[in-house]
């Protein structure tokens, strides 16, 4: 069933052609995320400053609107009013596509996105393929504006862009393929299903490898939407501003919404991978909930907005923290570090699959976990050594350091 | 490909298409590119621009043009009076104002044959400086995270200098520029409620520092970006003149507080803190960072005993009042101000305005040593260079 009656008239009545009803479910739906990716841009933006400003002892905005919140939408009027300047030996052409292709690149991987059970534009049995190939397509805007800004430094910004996307696709996609592996679909539709039931059935629970997973798929998101400690293709104290050095107004504005919807896009994405989706990982809420479609949908999109939210927090909170890394070193980390560790994941987690004795009917039955319950409590304690063992243990080399003690010692 | 061989090259054999390049070990070449770093950039701290020639990002050289901020200092203080001249220190290292004005103010008062500067204006002059070094050093450390990319840590720095600010208001009327240190003592006197400001102030501050270490100090981020990148080799250091912080980072021990105590100095007890190499190499970025760290510490234990015993008394020398007019002489003297040594040469010819003075900025000698030590670096290796040296442009250029 359609969450939209309007789509559900269209797609239920018979006299209606193939192309009105295309053109109808394409518009209705368009018009939807439209209005979900400006208005999460907003508050986005919005929540980054508050949440910057707060990590800084500071307030932040306060002046439009209760605590500020209407202060983006102020700065998105300053730049819709400003001048839209195209620099004087700009290629005019790509400098005005570059930010349509970074936006589209974004805009597309809605398409797969689910935000409940049944609020997807399609559900395709390949979405988390389809997804990380239009996730490049914003790279392209990026290298685009770049090159087409006649401006060294956003040139500089665009070969680091072009050069940290061959880095972290690579250790991304071998998270895709091991999630793939496990929950036994591509669909992303299918993932969340899979992972019905209790919290310890998500798949980050699934099996020892998986925590690790989903930790070397959220540093490489952390690349693609580069935020810091990643945000070398916009290094603002090296490059100026790296690619959109050259941009003003609108344009640079829809960078903005670009960057702050692809935070939503990669965070949604890990939900779903990960984190159980629209499930609130109670079985017997999600049971009750599921009685009615409405519910099921307006419970789940609700749900799966916030999980994704949560993690966007977790990106803002990261930024406000750490230094940025260089580009040797986003290249060493990410073909270095997260190939391997991603490899060792993959296989570790088919073997799983595979050991467990995936019954005959592999398409149907797969998603069912194998070892279900020394798979989750593994899991578990995976995920908590992991969380928990690193930050005692890099607190401890902290402390152990000699430069630590010579800093803290005292007269 | 080694930095040497980035230099030298060599055409490649016929057969190769024209432009591409064959460096020494054989690798094929892409072109330079030559970049206009600054002098409105976000990481040049002022107005200093550096022309960079860059392959990729590689830094093959780099060539620090300075002179934006040249404000003719050591010709106004040939037109003015002497006392009006102290208030052009200020805005020489506009960060440490303080030590500007001692430095001056201490080479009016060697003209004079048998001035004796009070006690209590010597305490007042050691407590301004350290407070003001702290300051100084809260900000290069600020800036310096931002230049490494993380911004949070430069808010913490301003809200602790932020209170150093307050302080220095409270005691001269001014925030930054404070023409407060004067030839034969200070401006104005500071009364008990001040000391005890002052004190709290210490207290307060001393935990902070964890803050620091959590932010940076300790973060393997920030330890991967400044180990090992720009090491300034003690002996490159000598030749350069590099003096302060980016001298001590090098692992050499010269601070003249210790070895030609001016003021008071040597009765304080401090350490000389000097970089040891413990991020990776000696004299790299991460050891001049941590020489400012800790020299914050030595400063407060500095602040702590002055505060603790600073007398009564006169806080300014009866023996010069209204138009200085020193005897006929010439003086030099240098301090160890936050930057490194601040010298002032002046000559007088018995007139209220001095006949010459010659300034010796430390920011001058220590930018020298930029493209020495940033050869073969990476582009955000300079950039973090330039934020270790702790550049101040309006000392640079005058």
């Amino acid at each position: 069933m359609e969450f939209f009656t309007f789509v559900g008239w269209l797609l239920d009545n018979p006299d209606a052609g193939f192309l009105p009803k295309f053109i109808g479910v394409a518009a209705a739906w368009a018009v939807g995320i439209t209005v979900f990716v400006s208005v999460a841009a907003l508050f986005f933006v919005w929540l980054e400053r508050k949440v910057s400003a707060h990590i800084q002892c500071r307030l932040g905005p306060m002046e439009v609107g209760p605590h500020g919140v209407l202060q983006t939408l102020a700065d998105g009027l300053k730049l819709l009013a400003k001048e839209d300047i195209i620099p004087e030996g700009a290629d005019r052409f790509l400098f005005a596509l570059a930010p349509i292709l970074a936006f589209a690149g974004t805009f597309v991987s809605f398409a797969v996105l689910p935000f409940g059970p049944d609020l997807v534009i399609a559900d395709l049995d390949l979405g988390i393929f389809f997804l990380a190939a239009v996730g490049s397509l914003e790279a392209i805007g990026v290298i685009a504006a770049g090159w087409a800004s006649n401006n060294k430094w956003s040139l500089f910004g665009s070969v680091r862009a072009a050069t940290q996307v061959v880095s972290y696709e690579i250790p991304m996609g071998i998270a895709f393929v091991t999630v793939a592996v496990v929950a036994g679909t591509l669909s992303l539709n299918g993932m969340v299903e899979s992972q019905n039931g209790m919290f310890w059935n998500w798949l980050v629970f699934r099996n020892p490898f998986m925590p690790i997973v989903f930790i070397s798929y959220y540093i490489a998101s952390l690349a693609e939407c580069k935020r810091a400690p990643f945000d070398l293709p916009e290094a603002e104290s090296e490059l100026v501003s790296g690619f959109h050095t050259e941009y003003s107004g609108m344009r640079f504005g829809i960078f903005f919404i670009a960057e702050y919807a692809a935070m939503y896009v990669v965070s949604a994405l890990a939900v779903v991978m990960f984190l159980g989706g629209w499930y609130t990982g109670i079985a017997p809420v999600d049971a009750w909930v599921a009685k009615s479609a409405l519910l099921a949908n307006l419970v789940g999109a609700i749900v799966l907005i916030t999980k994704s939210f949560a993690l966007v927090f977790l990106q803002m909170w990261l930024r406000w923290t750490l230094p940025r890394i260089r580009l040797d070193q986003m290249m060493y980390l990410c073909l270095k570090v997260m190939v391997p560790i991603g490899m060792v994941c993959l296989i570790g987690a088919a073997l799983w699959q595979g050991i467990a004795g995936v019954p005959a009917d592999l398409m149907g039955d797969s998603q069912r976990p194998a070892f279900p319950v020394v798979g989750s409590i593994s899991g578990l304690v995976c995920f908590l050594v992991a969380t928990v063992g690193g930050w005692i243990w890099v607190r401890g080399a902290i402390r152990g350091t000699k430069s630590y003690q010579l800093a803290n010692y005292k007269s | 490909m080694s930095s040497e061989a980035a230099r030298t090259l060599t055409p490649v054999p016929a057969g190769l298409s024209r432009g591409r390049m064959l460096d020494q070990d054989g690798d094929l070449r892409t072109e330079e590119m030559l970049l206009n770093m600054g002098p409105q950039h976000p990481a040049t701290h002022g107005v200093l621009r550096v022309v960079v020639r860059t392959d990729g990002e590689m830094v093959i050289d780099c060539e620090p043009h300075v002179g934006y901020l040249h404000r003719c200092f050591e010709k106004h203080c040939e037109s003015v009076s002497i006392l009006q001249s102290v208030l052009y220190t200020d805005r020489l290292d506009y960060l440490t104002a303080m030590g500007n004005n001692w430095g001056f103010s201490m080479a009016i008062e060697k003209l004079f044959p048998d001035l004796v500067i009070p006690e209590r204006a010597q305490y007042i002059r050691i407590i301004c400086q350290e407070l003001n070094r702290i300051a100084s050093h809260l900000l290069a450390i600020g800036t310096y995270g931002m230049d490494i990319g993380a911004i949070t840590p430069f808010l913490y720095c301003f809200r602790e200098r932020e209170k150093i600010l307050s302080i220095f208001e409270a005691i001269c009327g001014q925030r930054l520029n404070y023409n407060y240190i004067r030839p034969g003592g200070v401006a104005y006197d500071v009364d008990d409620r001040m000391v005890q400001t002052i004190k709290d102030f210490c207290a307060y501050f001393r935990p902070k520092a964890l803050e620091y270490d959590d932010l940076l100090s300790k973060n393997d981020i920030f330890i991967r970006r400044t180990a090992k990148v720009g090491v300034l080799r003690p002996e490159t250091a000598i030749q350069y003149g590099c003096t302060g912080p980016v001298l001590r980072g090098s692992g050499l021990a010269r601070d003249l507080r210790r070895d030609m105590p001016y003021g008071i100095y040597d009765r304080f007890d401090f350490d000389v803190v000097v970089g040891q190499g413990e991020a990776g190499a000696l004299g790299d970025c991460y050891d001049r960072y941590i020489v400012r760290i800790r020299e914050m510490e030595q400063s407060l234990r500095i602040v702590e005993q002055a505060a603790a015993k600073i007398p009564g008394g006169e806080y300014r020398s009866p023996k010069i009042k209204g138009k200085i007019r020193p005897p006929k002489g010439e003086a030099y003297t240098r301090i160890e101000n936050s930057r490194g040594e601040l010298g002032f040469y002046v000559v007088s010819d018995g007139k209220d305005i001095a006949y010459r003075v010659k300034c010796r900025a430390p920011s001058f000698h220590n930018i020298s040593v930029i493209p020495e030590i940033s050869r073969g670096s990476m582009v955000a290796d300079l950039i973090a260079i330039i934020g270790s040296m702790d550049i101040v442009l309006g000392e640079v250029d005058r």
